[in-house]
């Protein structure tokens, strides 16, 4: 009887992916915490680490993160495979489509803000749609849309500028994009 | 620099598309006829073009009802509670005040009603 062994070569790439994906799903979980004032409307702080991810590694990688912490988040939140789940979901894969397509964008014109308000859009877009297909057709909800763009808005807005001033700063602290040393 | 060019651009197209949806959701249709019942019965239909006031008797005594361009209210009741009176101006296509202790109403109309039909 032969003894196998399977050895999954884990690439720097891969340790990259999984440290930022962390950091999104700690983003959701502690979200998760925070009082909504209408069910649905909520910060996307994910996000900021998403459109970091976006500009510094590429979009496969920011694709990676977003995958992982809606997964991830499922898991965690024990809404995996619930419709909110699915809603997360949609809302990301609309915002990662719309972020491939707005990241062609001139970036002496368009910085960060553009990205995320546009990614903000596409989320509500995808999980309005959604739920407008699937979880509620028929609902009245033409007259929650005014209230969930103003949402996309607002925090798209301010996630972008939160993304423009990370990037702008130094960073004293360079740890997130030194190699792991973890064996 | 926090904002780009492209980045004002976006966020003014943002706000535009906020705007258009917040009219187009809820925004209703501008009424142009004013429809007067007393007991239930039509008293009167006018259209909401030159100023008028109309006085109607009921139960209780007279309610006025006052005609404006665009816009009509009940000005006076002999109602205890004047909450008909308190609704203000009505403009809005499918709008109604009922003052009902002197079984008078007030109900705004346009091309497109919000309501088949109101019962009450």
């Amino acid at each position: 009887m032969t003894h196998s062994v399977i050895e999954l070569p884990v690439s720097d790439a891969d340790r990259r992916i999984a440290r930022l994906a962390a950091l999104a799903i700690g983003l959701t979980l502690a979200e998760a915490a925070l009082p909504s004032p209408v069910p649905g409307v909520k910060p996307g702080l994910a996000n900021i680490v998403i459109l970091l991810v976006l500009l510094q590694h590429g979009w496969r990688t920011a694709a990676w993160v977003s995958g992982l912490r809606v997964l991830a988040g499922g898991l965690l939140l024990g809404s995996l495979f619930a419709p909110g789940f699915w809603l997360s979901s949609a809302g990301a894969l609309v915002s990662l489509t719309v972020l491939a397509l707005a990241r062609h964008l001139p970036s002496r014109h368009f910085g960060p803000v553009s990205l995320s308000v546009l990614a903000a859009f596409g989320h509500i877009g995808g999980q309005l749609a959604l739920v407008g297909v699937w979880l509620l057709p028929g609902a009245a909800l033409i007259k929650l849309l005014p209230v969930f763009a103003a949402a996309a808005l607002v925090f798209g807005t301010v996630n972008g500028l939160i993304v423009t001033r990370m990037l702008a700063a130094p960073a004293p602290d360079r740890r997130q994009s030194a190699p792991c040393t973890l064996p | 620099m926090l904002l780009r060019a492209g980045d004002a651009a976006v966020l003014l197209a943002g706000a535009g598309l906020v705007v258009a949806l917040t009219l187009y959701a809820w925004g209703g249709a501008q009424g142009d006829t004013a429809v007067i019942r007393a007991a239930g019965r039509v008293v009167e239909t006018t259209s909401l073009a030159h100023p008028r006031l109309f006085s109607v008797n009921g139960p209780l005594g007279t309610t006025q009802i006052e005609i404006q361009p665009g816009r009509a209210r009940i000005a006076r009741d002999p109602s205890p509670r004047q909450l008909c009176v308190k609704q203000g101006w009505l403009t809005q296509s499918g709008q109604a005040a009922l003052c009902l202790p002197n079984q008078v109403s007030l109900e705004i109309r346009g091309h497109t009603t919000a309501y088949d039909t109101l019962g009450y």
